[in-house]
């Protein structure tokens, strides 16, 4: 029993990161059809920006300040105006194309410019670990759940209940009609790109004292959010957020339970099931799109 | 301008004219991209350090030494491209790869142009295959485990043990003569897990860890895996010893685990705290050099670079075969080779061995536990 | 076809049996590369670039090839038996894979393959009883062609050159053919075509499997060529980076894929002179690329070309199949 609430608490923890990763992810697919193969390098850049903040002798609250300043210019208007805009009228491939060479130039820039090797990264919690019912539960835990659930939570009040939030929902659902409507389409969908690149630097701030700043940090993250992102619903904030929590308990459970070896093919096996059986995703809806 | 040109058509045949400038030219096959990066990159920083002291001191016989890069992008096929690409351009020796994956092919191509290769891999594989032209920089895990296994049975009476190990052609190499050791001493593995690298979260394999009874864990991580897996033990509770390899208590580890490496405790061949102190002042220019703390594939490159040096000075000429010739069953001592850092020796196959230490991780440092004689 | 473009092929072709005499081993050997990844790239042209579907499992199919090649080879089957085996393999899995995928949603390929090539990694790294697991397979032996041994690389290459060509003249015929034909309806107008009875999900189905039949011949070639295969080689990277050899040369052109591969094998070369940088040089180009020539390099030649010839018409083609 401790057993399974360790697990639980520890995939729960991770999965809440996951589901800050994929939400952009959502975000950017609903607003502007953008499939972001960077996603994951999204998450690992802004570790190495608060290190470089650090190594400039700010101290660690200034430099995370830092590096959320810098991941809004480059990963938010800098990724839209340079990359996806002058795209946009291509279609999809060139822009999937895009960013994977994106991702590429972010992992091997760092790597030249940083460093090969994991960095330790500063904790932004206390080192302190709680028992009960015989399971251990680190704040770092604790705080990583609380701060992505209340991120994703603010971002879901934002998107229904502000009117900002609302033209950016219409701006996504229909440009056309949110356009004659009179909403300034690109400056919601710049907003996007924006909300995208605040959260990324949230979830790497969060998962880099444990998972350690690294270049290739981007290959793992990105493709479990990808996978986070198709299971919960491709076009759902809640469904990204379900899915980014599932796969991070599943991941766990079967590497208990079914096979440490296989454990990471059961997020894939379960995204082939979800493709097959309800292809909208578990809490998405279904999209009428032409071919 | 067409004078300019003239002129420089002139320099550049003088150039051509005059004899080779670098008589020792050595190619420097690495992982610089793709999941080997890390590695590759220690390595070859390790190498570069090593050749740009020896050219500051004088070079090889007198002569200095150019190194060429190759990137083997950790892939096997290219690998074998790189080390053919070096073998055209004309070196002397070959430094190079860390990944077995890539040695195990690329040797082969070293091997039919009878060039020396020193590579950085532990597989047992790679000198279990009669290639007179290949040399270890580190022990093969087929060596290094046993010394560890048996300072297991004989001074810390371990009988039960669990083993988490990286599910990599590097993790199952030790993984495998693990279970060999575990037999000749009679240990019952009470759990065998692997796990997955650049895996974000270790709490399912420390939950399993927690609920075996052991007298020890046999770890067999990467350096940045093991910190990970190191803080989530520590966060979880886990009280049985962990004992692994280089790659569970480097230098690197500690930087990266801080506090949750302490009571870790494993076989190293080279140590900073050894009271060596060309190790502690080596690390202490590399970290000076490159800023950051080398890891053990930095020590593999820096050695290899000055066991070169000193080969072929005995040899007395920079020739590939006698090169190859001289290594087998060489010693190099520090007092003649102070570069190796230690004493060290090859045999027939191009293992090498050389004294060892049993250390633990005590408030941030390794603490030598116990010198273990070659073997 | 016209006889300028006959001449040119008879030209290329020449190249192609000169360009390795002379040469040092490494350079023969970059060159067998350079084909093995043209065939490769060959076929998922056909699946991008003219049923407009991205895999992204096209190194996966070539790892199935591989190993079967070498399963087969080292238990004594001869080579050629062995490589129509992985053909058809590969043929096969295609279709059980596209299926279900292309029953669904449109971009829903790209999901199922990516996710099959990292399962196909960890069954073959998994398994080892039959594949070797993560230390692989080691010593294929290279075949024979009419009592000729390839185990030098210069009769390797031009093994592997003969492949090529047959690659290349069976994805010319399947173009041409009335049944290819239809890719290219297919691609310039979907909606069209269907209503001209086209069955498109057979019909990209039908692309999808073939371009991975690609993908297993040239596996079959590479377990020869390295006499080495474990499963990083054929990890999801792989097929990304087989995807940007397309989309970079110029996908839905008959020769992008081949321009594309060779950029790709090429560049570490060309940009020696850069040192490390030459995969951030390389990435940041292909970014500039996309921006300006989404179709790929024979496109940006082409528009160049069209400057000085201002009467002939762009293609337009391309645009309906770019769709995920």
């Amino acid at each position: 029993m401790a057993e399974l609430i360790q697990i639980l608490i520890s995939g729960l923890a991770a999965g809440s990161i996951y589901a800050l990763a994929a939400v952009g992810f959502t975000l950017l697919w609903q607003a502007s059809q953008t499939i972001n193969f960077a996603q994951g390098e999204f998450v690992m850049l802004p570790a190495f920006f608060v290190l470089v903040g650090m190594g400039l002798g700010l101290p660690m609250w200034p430099a995370i300040g830092f590096s959320l300043l810098l991941s809004l210019l480059i990963l938010g208007v800098a990724f839209k105006k340079l990359v996806v805009e002058p795209m946009l009228p291509h279609g999809t491939l060139p822009l999937v194309i895009a960013t994977i060479a994106l991702g590429l130039l972010m992992k091997e820039s760092v790597k030249e410019f940083y460093g090969a090797t994991a960095q330790p990264f500063p904790a932004i919690f206390p080192q302190k670990v709680y028992h009960f019912a015989g399971a251990s539960v680190s704040a770092q835990d604790i705080g990583n759940l609380i701060v992505s659930m209340l991120a994703i939570g603010g971002l879901q009040l934002f998107l229904n209940r502000t009117r900002t939030g609302r033209c950016m929902q219409a701006s996504a659902q229909n440009p056309a009609v949110a356009e004659i409507l009179g909403v300034d389409v690109k400056r919601m969908v710049m907003y996007t790109f924006l909300i995208n690149a605040a959260l990324a630097t949230i979830a790497s701030v969060l998962i880099s004292p444990i998972y350690l700043a690294k270049f290739s940090n981007g290959e793992t993250l990105g493709l479990v959010a990808f996978i986070a992102a198709i299971v919960g619903g491709f076009n759902q904030i809640r469904g990204a957020l379900v899915g980014g929590l599932l796969i991070g308990v599943i991941d766990n459970l079967s590497a208990v339970y079914v096979s440490a070896e296989y454990r990471s093919a059961m997020p894939l096996i379960l995204l082939i099931a979800i493709i097959l059986l309800r292809p909208q995703g578990l809490l998405g809806t279904k999209e009428g799109r032409a071919v | 301008m067409i004078r300019t040109l003239t002129a420089t058509a002139a320099t550049a045949l003088t150039l051509a004219a005059m004899p080779a400038q670098a008589e020792l030219k050595i190619g420097s096959i690495i992982e610089l991209s793709g999941p080997g990066a890390a590695a590759g990159t220690n390595f070859r920083d390790g190498v570069r350090m090593g050749f740009e002291e020896i050219n500051a001191a004088g070079g090889v016989l007198g002569e200095p030494v150019a190194i060429t890069e190759y990137d083997s992008q950790t892939d096997p096929q290219v690998s074998r491209a790189m080390v053919q690409k070096a073998i055209d351009d004309g070196v002397v020796a070959i430094t190079g790869t860390v990944f077995s994956s890539s040695t195990v092919v690329n040797m082969l191509v070293a091997k039919q142009a009878g060039i020396p290769q020193f590579t950085g891999s532990e597989a047992p594989s790679i000198t279990a295959m009669n290639n007179p032209y290949i040399f270890r920089t580190a022990f093969g895990s087929q060596k290094g485990v046993p010394k560890m296994a048996r300072y297991m049975a004989e001074e810390m009476g371990v009988k039960k043990v669990a083993v988490v190990w990286a599910n990599t052609e590097f993790g199952k190499g030790g993984h495998e003569s693990f279970l060999k050791e575990a037999g000749n001493y009679g240990f019952e593995i009470v759990a065998d897990l692997p796990t997955e690298q650049a895996q974000t979260d270790f709490s399912a394999d420390v939950v399993k860890l927690k609920g075996i009874q052991a007298d020890a864990a046999f770890v067999y991580l990467t350096e940045e895996e093991s910190a990970r897996f190191l803080r989530e033990a520590r966060k979880q509770g886990v009280t049985l010893p962990l004992v692994g390899e280089t790659t569970l208590i480097g230098h690197k580890v500690i930087e990266l685990a801080g506090d949750a490496a302490n009571g870790a405790m494993g076989h190293v061949g080279l140590t900073p705290d050894a009271n060596i102190p060309a190790m502690t002042e080596m690390v202490e220019r590399f970290k000076a050099k490159f800023n950051y703390t080398p890891d053990h594939n930095a020590i593999k490159g820096y050695t290899a670079a000055h066991t070169l040096k000193c080969v072929t000075e005995m040899v007395g000429e920079a020739d590939s075969q006698a090169i190859a010739d001289k290594m087998h069953g060489l010693t190099l001592t520090v007092a003649e080779c102070p570069g190796v850092l230690m004493d060290v020796s090859w045999d027939e196959t191009g293992e090498m061995s050389r004294e060892s230490f049993f250390v633990e991780v005590q408030d941030g440092k390794q603490v030598v536990k116990a010198i273990l004689p070659p073997n | 076809m016209t006889r300028t473009r006959i001449i040119l092929i008879v030209l290329g072709i020449a190249a192609l049996v000169a360009a390795p005499i002379g040469q040092g081993n490494y350079i023969i050997y970059t060159l067998t590369s350079w084909l093995l990844f043209s065939i490769s790239a060959m076929g998922l042209n056909l699946t991008l670039g003219y049923a407009g579907q991205v895999s992204l499992a096209q190194a996966g199919f070539m790892g199935i090839g591989a190993y079967v090649t070498a399963l087969l080879t080292l238990a004594g089957v001869p080579w050629i038996a062995a490589a129509l085996i992985s053909i058809t393999s590969c043929f096969a899995v295609g279709l059980l894979l596209g299926w279900p995928a292309l029953r669904v949603q449109h971009h829903f390929l790209a999901f199922v393959t990516l996710a099959f090539n990292t399962l196909l990694f960890l069954v073959l790294r998994n398994e080892e009883e039959i594949t070797g697991g993560s230390f692989g397979l080691v010593g294929m032996p290279r075949p024979s062609v009419l009592g000729i041994a390839t185990d030098s690389n210069l009769n390797f290459y031009y093994f592997a050159l003969a492949c090529f060509l047959i690659s290349a003249f069976v994805m010319w015929w399947i173009l041409r053919s009335p049944w290819g034909r239809a890719f290219k309806a297919l691609r310039e107008n979907p909606i069209r075509a269907e209503s001209l009875g086209l069955k498109i999900r057979r019909q990209t189905l039908l692309a999808f499997a073939i371009g991975s039949a690609f993908g297993g011949l040239a596996g079959a070639l590479q377990s020869p060529l390295v006499q080495f295969i474990e499963p990083g080689s054929f990890a999801l990277i792989h097929s990304l980076k087989l995807l940007l050899m397309v989309v970079v040369g110029g996908a839905g052109f008959f020769f992008g894929p081949m321009l594309g591969a060779a950029v790709v094998i090429l560049l570490p070369e060309l940009l020696r002179f850069t040192e490390g940088y030459y995969l951030i040089i390389y990435s940041a180009l292909v970014i500039v690329l996309m921006v300006f020539s989404p179709q790929g390099l024979i496109g940006l030649g082409q528009k160049i070309w069209n400057q000085f010839r201002p009467r002939h018409e762009t293609r337009r083609d391309m645009k309906k199949g770019f769709q995920l």
